[in-house]
């Protein structure tokens, strides 16, 4: 039989230190607080929103504007965005008929909502809010499930393009949950009781508005060519 | 004690990706690194089973043979030391199958895989160092 391996019991008490260690530090890494959180319900002040009516996208000139609340936890929301968005966008926004406005409308029920309308916000101080919009909406399933939200848009914040260093300032700062409540209060106001809304010629149209439903929409709402 | 030390330090990575996995961690400490983007992906399972599951059950077996190999008792028939040297080497070909897929499907790195894979490969080389030590049976 082969000798004893000297040194054997100090080896296992060494090994059960940092067997000690690790855990601590698991547990250390469970119990502490998640990630970055937007206050919910915070008092708006006009430098909030400093004239910020929503995200535009297409020509300032179009003869309509459609206004879409939305929230981007919502799965209707996500059913639009994916299927009839790129339809509108091609047949009404690039052609200049529609000028889109994307207001936020975080509904209290979806946690990450509001976290990832203020992700958004942040994009577009760097000019890249459509496209950590379509990140955020495109991978919905992926993020809705996790318990810090916060940390997987940071991760998008580098895929999109941005200065991650500079978004992680913007998201701690917390900087726009005034602006995000002011769009939720003139939803409010305004009749919105459920995500995605749409505002069309001053009127609400609540259900889920197929392409085709709002190329009919806008084209009533067109000037009529003079004679 | 090489293969033991460094089997308990994997399989702290790999339950620290599980507990993250499983929502009982809000984010990882990943730097620069795209760790969530990486574990929140489809490839994070493999056969309907979460890799770092996998990670903990590989590692947690790993450790335990590691243990059994430093007992006098099996210096001489050492099937332990065969066994980890079987079972470092599936490991790490089942790590460049997934850091084939961090590179060139997800396009992401997660810091913590490529710690975990670093760990697999000393693992699997000390595993066959200690093979050449043990005596072959006849």
């Amino acid at each position: 039989m082969a000798a004893p391996t000297p040194g054997l019991n100090r080896f296992y008490l060494v090994l059960g230190a940092v067997a000690l260690a690790g855990i601590a530090w698991l547990v250390y890494q469970v119990g502490k607080p998640s990630g970055v959180s937007i206050p919910v319900n915070v008092t708006v002040l006009a430098a909030d929103t400093a004239g910020f009516r929503g995200y535009l996208m297409g020509s300032p000139d179009a003869p309509v504007e459609v206004s879409e609340f939305a929230d981007y936890q919502c799965p209707a929301c996500e059913n639009f965005e994916s299927i009839q968005f790129p339809s509108v966008q091609e047949q009404l926004i690039a052609t200049g008929m529609v000028r889109w406005r994307y207001r936020d409308f975080p509904l209290e029920m979806h946690p990450h909502a509001r976290v990832a309308a203020h992700a958004a916000a942040c994009a577009d101080e760097q000019s890249k809010f459509w496209e950590m919009h379509s990140l955020i909406y495109a991978r919905q399933s992926v993020w809705s499930r996790v318990r810090n939200a916060s940390a997987v848009f940071s991760d998008y914040a580098g895929e999109v393009g941005l200065d991650v260093n500079r978004y992680d300032e913007c998201m701690k700062s917390a900087k726009y949950a005034g602006r995000i409540q002011a769009s939720v209060d003139e939803g409010i106001k305004l009749g919105v009781n459920g995500t995605p809304t749409f505002l069309i010629g001053g009127r609400l149209y609540s259900n889920v508005l197929g392409s085709d439903s709002l190329r009919a929409l806008v084209r009533a709402l067109l000037p009529k060519p003079t004679q | 004690m090489g293969i033991a030390t460094l089997s308990l330090a994997g399989l702290f990575i790999a339950i620290y990706m599980y507990l993250y996995k499983i929502g009982k961690i809000g984010s990882l400490v990943c730097g620069t690194g795209a760790c969530e983007t990486v574990q929140l992906s489809p490839q994070a399972r493999f056969l309907g089973v979460e890799v770092a599951l996998i990670g903990v059950f590989g590692y947690a077996v790993m450790l335990l043979l590691a243990l059994l190999a430093l007992q006098s008792r099996f210096a001489g028939p050492a099937w332990p030391s065969r066994l980890l040297a079987i079972l470092s080497g599936v490991a790490v070909l089942f790590t460049a199958y997934l850091t084939y897929l961090e590179l060139f499907v997800i396009h992401a790195i997660c810091r913590w895989c490529v710690g975990s894979a670093a760990v697999i490969i000393l693992i699997f080389g000390l595993s066959l160092r200690d093979l050449r030590r043990v005596p072959v049976a006849s």
